[in-house]
């Protein structure tokens, strides 16, 4: 077992000494999440299967089969609850199958954990599981074991749920976050930032004249279709890109993976709605949250055959390549501007902020 | 998208490049006054394309970066009192005060919310009449006229638990103070295009003809700001001084005049200390004695007494005088990053050193 973590020798690559508490930026998914989880949770539980550091863990090979058991949990702690083309119930469902499908995986069964605030109206509640149960069923898992507790009003913001799932990696799919190499292709399966402006145009009131609509939606279907349009071994890094955005997870591939990436930022699709949103905001649609996109570094042979059944599947039709794997500048995503100019692109520090004028 | 996509297009971007590169004989210093534009320049990579003459130093016109240690000390101080609701626009909330933020105030119970408006925390303090709600009104002309707005509208509606910490700071004094000081050489101004929105640019015009310096106003987008460039240019090629309109869809000589009476109405001129740089003698807005009710630090007397010590290493100060790029900062990218900022520049969305960490660390 590791040491007992020292908080005062914080140091890699920056203490975390100007916070000794939890802040908001410690669950924004970026930057203050990842000392955390490097600094506290990874030494503290230290074994071989959460080193593997993907959005599911690869655990051991079910008989002589070939097959492995993906696991992953996510938790949910939305507000509002009901948004724009959403809800926190089909977000639960959704979540944690696509991090299973992130693996390669077949998702079979789901855990449910709820923890209810008194006073929640059951009308609320019975919604919420009415949009779970049928999401289950669009994504084909069943939930198989729940829980459910209650907190004292004004200690929970109505529902959190929590789902865990596991699901099968067949036999010869080797899908992680350390498998780019460079030349690869890198493709995102459709419009960038929807779920993000959707929830904020809700929270902070704000009104465009389009309503933007969240992207929530399972992807273990738009995987499964990849998978099988490629040769055995084609696809090499799936990431769904919710919070922190795309430009998250392209750094995290790329450090992960000990490459560079660079892609061309009018590849990327963005609808104008979310592109006014976040020029108003001062956001950078790169850094919005997703739930229903994922990023897909892939052998450049087969970029377009996946492609192409990216763009036949319903949550597809969207589909680009965006950019390529290299082998400069390692660790760093540097995108081509809309002007012909180069840029870094970076992860967002914690909480995406509002500029002032 | 419309209004955006044609000011952001690489053909017209390389034809504007081709004729800078034609006009440009000799070598020149130019200033982008504004925060906003600095963060443009570096996001699209204009930069890197500019011909090698031209060298652009970052103005200190980003108002979250100018806000003195003080004033954000004593906006944690009153963030921290349990009757204070304290509003504020987001990225304040991550700036350092001595030795925290309105973030860490916030996790230790404190009532501090983001809105994207001063109305925003009206509304708030209308629907909490039993709390003070304090806002911080930061922020150059451009912020100026909503927030004196919301102190005329609480005065209206009888609003008696609304107050506002005001640090707001002009840009023509700072302008006058950089060119007044012997280490800063600027060839050129570009001006902001939002401030100049509000306040027209008649008030440039002296500046112009008294420091011989041409300052062009000059809007966000690269093509806004390569024809901002190329103005500016020509200017100086040509020897005249002066100021010009390349902003013209968005600024006139006179600007909004409704706008600016709401600012004469609620504000007055003072002495402002801006952070990392100084004093600078009328540099900024204080409100107009009959708004004292709504002034928070007369309401709440001790935080008067809070005085503050910048950081020995950071060197803020330099890079909001042009007088040092961000990567010439022993700290930068070291001690120094946008999530353990030691200065304000690395925080703000509009700050130099944010925008040089955010977009331009290339390996070289």
């Amino acid at each position: 077992m590791p040491e007992k973590p020292d908080f005062l020798a914080w140091i890699c690559p920056r203490p975390l000494l100007h916070y000794p508490t939890i802040v908001m930026g410690h669950g924004s998914g970026g930057r203050m999440m990842v000392d955390l989880i490097d600094h506290l949770f990874a030494p503290a539980f230290d074994n071989p299967w959460l080193a593997q550091m993907g959005d599911a863990t690869a655990l051991e090979q079910l008989g002589a089969s070939g097959q492995r058991l993906a696991f992953s949990t996510d938790s949910f702690v939305v507000s509002p609850l009901f948004f724009p083309g959403g809800n926190i119930g089909e977000l639960a469902v959704y979540g944690t199958v696509n991090d299973l499908a992130m693996r390669g995986a077949k998702p079979l069964f789901l855990s449910a954990g709820f923890i209810l605030e008194e006073g929640l109206p059951m009308e609320t509640l019975g919604n919420i599981v009415a949009a779970m149960a049928a999401a289950c069923q669009r994504a084909g898992v069943q939930i198989a074991a729940g829980d459910t507790k209650v907190v004292q009003k004004g200690h929970g913001d109505g529902v959190y749920i929590n789902t865990a799932g596991i699901g099968t990696i067949p036999a010869g799919v080797e899908i992680g976050p350390a498998v780019a190499r460079p030349g690869d292709a890198v493709l995102v399966s459709g419009t960038i930032g929807d779920h993000g402006i959707a929830i904020m145009s809700v929270r902070e009131g704000l009104t465009f004249e389009t309503q933007i609509i969240s992207d929530t939606a399972p992807l273990n279907g738009l995987v499964e279709s990849m998978l099988a349009a490629a040769d055995e071994g084609a696809v090499h890094c799936l990431r769904d890109a919710t919070r922190g955005g795309l430009a998250t997870v392209l750094n995290e591939l790329a450090s992960a993976s000990k490459v560079g990436i660079d892609f061309d930022e009018r590849a990327v699709p963005v609808r104008p709605a979310v592109k006014a949103a976040c020029e108003m905001l001062g956001l950078d649609p790169f850094h919005v949250a997703n739930e229903g996109k994922l990023v897909a570094i892939v052998d450049p042979e087969a970029g377009e055959r996946i492609l192409e059944a990216m763009r036949r599947h319903e949550y597809g039709q969207d589909a680009a390549v965006i950019g390529h794997v290299t082998e400069t500048h390692p660790g760093l995503v540097v995108a081509q501007t809309t002007i012909g100019g180069r840029r870094i692109v970076d992860v967002p520090a914690g909480e995406l902020l509002p500029r002032i004028c | 998208m419309k209004y955006l996509d044609e000011y952001r297009d690489a053909g017209l971007t390389r034809k504007l490049l081709a004729e800078l590169q034609r006009t440009l004989a000799h070598e020149w210093t130019l200033m982008e006054v504004c925060g906003g534009q600095t963060h443009s320049i570096m996001r699209s990579g204009l930069d890197q394309l500019l011909p090698p003459g031209i060298a652009l130093i970052h103005g200190p016109g980003c108002p979250v970066c100018v806000t003195p240690l003080e004033l954000v000390d004593k906006a944690i101080a009153l963030a921290s009192r349990p009757e204070v609701i304290f509003a504020s626009y987001g990225d304040m909330l991550r700036v350092p005060g001595s030795d925290r933020d309105l973030f860490a105030v916030k996790a230790a119970g404190g009532d501090v919310r983001i809105v994207y408006s001063p109305l925003d925390a009206l509304a708030i303090a209308r629907g909490n009449p039993d709390r003070i709600v304090v806002f911080f009104a930061i922020g150059f002309e451009t912020t100026a006229p909503a927030n004196a707005m919301a102190v005329l509208q609480a005065r209206a509606q009888g609003l008696d638990n609304f107050a506002v910490l005001v640090s707001h700071v002009t840009v023509p004094a700072a302008i006058a103070a950089l060119m007044e000081s012997p280490d800063v050489k600027v060839d050129g101004f570009l001006a902001a295009g939002h401030v100049c929105a509000v306040m027209g640019y008649r008030e440039y015009e002296p500046l112009a003809e008294k420091y011989r310096v041409p300052i062009v106003v000059t809007g966000f987008e690269p093509v806004d700001l390569l024809t901002g460039i190329l103005a500016c240019v020509r200017l100086l090629e040509t020897g005249k001084p002066g100021v010009q309109n390349a902003y013209a869809r968005s600024v006139t000589r006179d600007g909004n005049k409704p706008a600016q009476a709401v600012i004469q109405k609620v504000f007055a001129l003072t002495d402002r200390a801006w952070r990392g740089i100084g004093v600078i003698p009328l540099s900024g807005y204080r409100l107009h004695d009959e708004f004292a009710a709504f002034d928070a630090e007369k309401r709440f007397p001790d935080i008067q007494e809070i005085v503050a010590q910048e950081s020995p290493l950071c060197i803020s100060g330099l890079v909001l005088q042009g007088i040092k790029k961000p990567a010439e900062c022993p700290a930068f990218g070291r001690e120094c990053t946008p999530r353990t900022p030691l200065g304000a520049t690395m925080v703000s969305s509009e700050g130099a050193c944010a925008a040089y960490y955010r977009y331009g660390r290339y390996p070289k």
